[in-house]
């Protein structure tokens, strides 16, 4: 997993509430193997028609969104399946940060552990940002050493948290795996004090 | 002692390690697998050369993919390799599969607990939002993503920083023809979609206890509908009885040791929740759902909202945009919307007990010219149970199409695909755009509810129904 300190990009404002990930990644992808090359398929529904002409009415297909890297949406971003094809498909389209008022649970986690920042900000707060990606090409900073997000032409300024275990995870990229492996003496203890038994 | 929740006594049980500013390192006793969010995981091991630390508490199943018309024709190529994969997957890291051709294979949270796999006080994780399921039985079972999977694979544990509780309470009684998926339907629309987010559900009260195992289930499947990650209810003696002889349960006197475990880990008395809403049972009507959310439900009696009611701009705006897409009308009443297809099925509404709900209404009567109609079991288990009791007989004499055990239509990753713009009743848990297929329009209902619509050819009020078990 690749580490993020600092991150500069462009807004892309998706102002609903709900964003379920059936939305983000429909089901009809889900059948790949690998974990690469879902980003052509985010938002598939909403991106083309049934016939796969691109609905000119979905704000993602407006160019003056290409190359956005920061993705601002509506409360309870991430409600629904558990699919982590979801944050695959976000990083693959190109975005590094997903800012919205509430969170899904398992979608957050998921974004942690692929890299992607996920950012709660205020209702207000979130609701200015979209106000103005909406208006025009709008670059920001997202700090997650100092926990905050900025923008250096106006006077947008906002600071979130993490919880300290996530914030280290991302800083580092680290392999969470290696790092519980470093515990195996206590999984091995845990299974000896509770004489785990074989069910099967 | 301090009186403690379920939550908190399941939680300390498997506490592996602790460390400050650190999640908790949680132990993981039943890992669920299914072919759709594993395969990359399984991938992730082989790269790092990787073993399954403990295949003995794992479980696979195929589901998602499986085809309800001819269980070995997989037409879509994709689907088989994806199968195909989690078979060899299996193989290699010796983990015990009910394959495609296996009499255990279906739904994974349907035959976790029909084999007794899931059971009171086990920590219970899938990658599959509808893990909750488990929790009926008193299990912290929840949903994870790949990357976890592969984590739970490779340690047999989770970092988790303990969850709040929300106390739901159901007092009083459901009313006749009124079942616990409109019970958690109405619970949904009435806090919304979000209101169990951050949270562990821990459901009590009457209404509660007096609920079967499989009514349970329904319940506990869609806390994720509310945001909530898990939902459990504290076992009590029908617990114990659904559970006694299941295969992978102690027997004998081992079992009894074991209920009287499972049964003190029911939350104690006095214990505190970090939140609590309450809902009274009694009041709940059959419910429909009307819009692209689960939170979007209506009691049958009612019309469809009207945005230019709603409390806020953007509340306005999603009703709209549920409405385009929906194909309705605001102020229509709901029973008016005419259906093209049923589903029953999906690991809210495939037991056993549903089949038999549905199967009554329907009895000696037509499915509706204009609809397609179909019932998909849960697990080869409910089929063959299902089969021998006549209820196919009763669904196919009807009109229905009796299919064979996975999830089907409720996602739509094999051939049952609603066709795009065309409206179904479904007892799944999800209508979300495009859920059921591109474009198709799902209604969130009970198996009854769904029954009686495909008689009518549009929603109605099944306790105008004469049906034998209301009496
Ligand atoms: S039946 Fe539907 S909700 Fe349940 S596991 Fe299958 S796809 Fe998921």
């Amino acid at each position: 997993m690749e580490p993020i300190r600092q991150h500069k990009g462009l807004v892309y404002p998706l102002n609903r509430a709900n964003v379920d990930t059936d939305q983000i990644i429909p089901k009809q992808f889900l059948k790949r193997i690998e974990r690469q090359g879902f980003g052509q398929f985010l938002f598939y529904n909403w991106r083309f028609d049934d016939d796969g002409t691109v609905r000119e009415n979905f704000n993602l297909n407006d160019r003056k969104y290409d190359g956005a890297s920061i993705l601002v949406a509506g409360e309870n971003f991430g409600c629904g399946s558990s699919r982590e094809h979801a944050p695959w498909a976000l990083l693959d389209y190109g975005f590094k940060v997903v800012i919205a008022p509430s969170f899904a649970d398992i979608f957050f986690n998921n974004c942690v552990k692929n890299g992607i920042l996920p950012v709660k900000l205020s209702l207000s707060e979130t609701e200015t940002l979209l106000k103005r990606a909406e208006e025009e090409q709008f670059v920001l900073t997202v700090d997650l050493a100092e926990e905050k997000v900025y923008d250096t032409s106006s006077d947008f300024k906002a600071t979130f948290s993490l919880s300290p275990y996530q914030r280290e995870m991302l800083l580092n990229g680290w392999d969470e795996i290696a790092v519980t492996l470093t515990h195996s003496s206590k999984i091995d203890d845990y299974e000896v004090k509770t004489g785990t038994v074989e069910v099967h | 002692m301090e009186p403690k929740t379920i939550v908190e006594k399941i939680w300390e049980q498997h506490i592996v390690h602790q460390e400050q500013d650190k999640p908790d390192l949680l132990y993981i006793d039943l890992h669920l697998v299914h072919e759709v969010t594993s395969p990359q995981a399984f991938e992730g091991l082989r790269m790092k050369d990787r073993k399954v630390r403990r295949p003995d508490l794992t479980f696979a199943t195929m589901d998602h993919n499986v085809p309800t018309l001819d269980r070995y024709f997989i037409k879509d190529p994709v689907s088989k390799k994806q199968m195909d994969t989690l078979k060899d997957n299996c193989e290699e890291f010796d983990i015990p599969l009910a394959d495609i051709d296996h009499p255990d294979q279906g739904i994974v949270h349907v035959i976790g607990p029909e084999l007794g796999l899931t059971q009171p006080g086990k920590t219970i994780v899938c990658g599959d939002s509808h893990t909750s399921t488990h929790g009926a039985f008193g299990a912290l079972a929840f949903g994870i993503g790949t990357s976890e999977v592969e984590h739970v694979l490779a340690t047999q544990t989770l970092w988790q920083a303990p969850p709040k509780t929300l106390n739901v309470k159901v007092t009083g009684e459901l009313g006749t023809g009124v079942t616990a998926k409109d019970l958690i339907l109405a619970i949904i629309a009435k806090f919304g979609v979000r209101f169990g987010t951050g949270y562990v559900i821990e459901y009590t009260g009457d209404a509660i206890r007096s609920l079967s195992m499989e009514e349970r289930m329904t319940v506990c499947n869609m806390s994720i509908e509310a945001g909530a990650r898990a939902g459990l209810i504290s076992p009590d003696e029908t617990t114990v009885q659904f559970l006694k002889g299941k295969r992978f349960v102690p027997q004998g006197e081992d079992f009894d040791k074991a209920a009287a475990r499972w049964k003190a880990l029911a939350t104690d008395p006095g214990a505190q929740y970090d939140a609590t809403v309450e809902i009274e049972a009694s009041e709940i009507e059959p419910q429909v759902s009307w819009g692209t959310n689960p939170g979007m439900c209506i009691p049958v009696t009612a019309s469809i909202p009207n945005p230019d009611t709603a409390s806020s701009q953007s509340d306005k705006e999603e009703i709209e945009r549920a409405l385009e897409y929906m194909g309705l009308e605001a102020d229509q009443p709901i029973t008016s919307v005419k259906i093209d297809h049923v589903f029953i099925g999906s690991c809210t509404n495939s037991r056993l007990s549903d089949l038999r709900r549905a199967a009554d209404v329907v009895r000696g009567k037509k499915v509706n010219s204009n609809v397609k109609a179909i019932v998909v079991p849960g697990s080869q288990t409910v089929k063959l149970l299902a089969e021998a009791e006549g209820l196919n007989k009763i669904f196919t004499d009807a009109g229905f199409e009796w299919r064979e055990a996975g999830c089907s239509m409720c996602l739509a990753m094999n051939d049952d695909i609603v066709p795009y713009g065309e409206r179904c009743a479904s007892t799944s848990n999800r209508n979300f755009e495009g859920r059921q297929g591109n474009g198709a329009r799902t209604h969130l209902v009970s198996p009854e509810m769904a029954a009686a619509a495909a008689i009518e050819g549009h929603f109605v009020d099944v306790r105008n129904y004469t049906i034998p078990s209301f009496t």
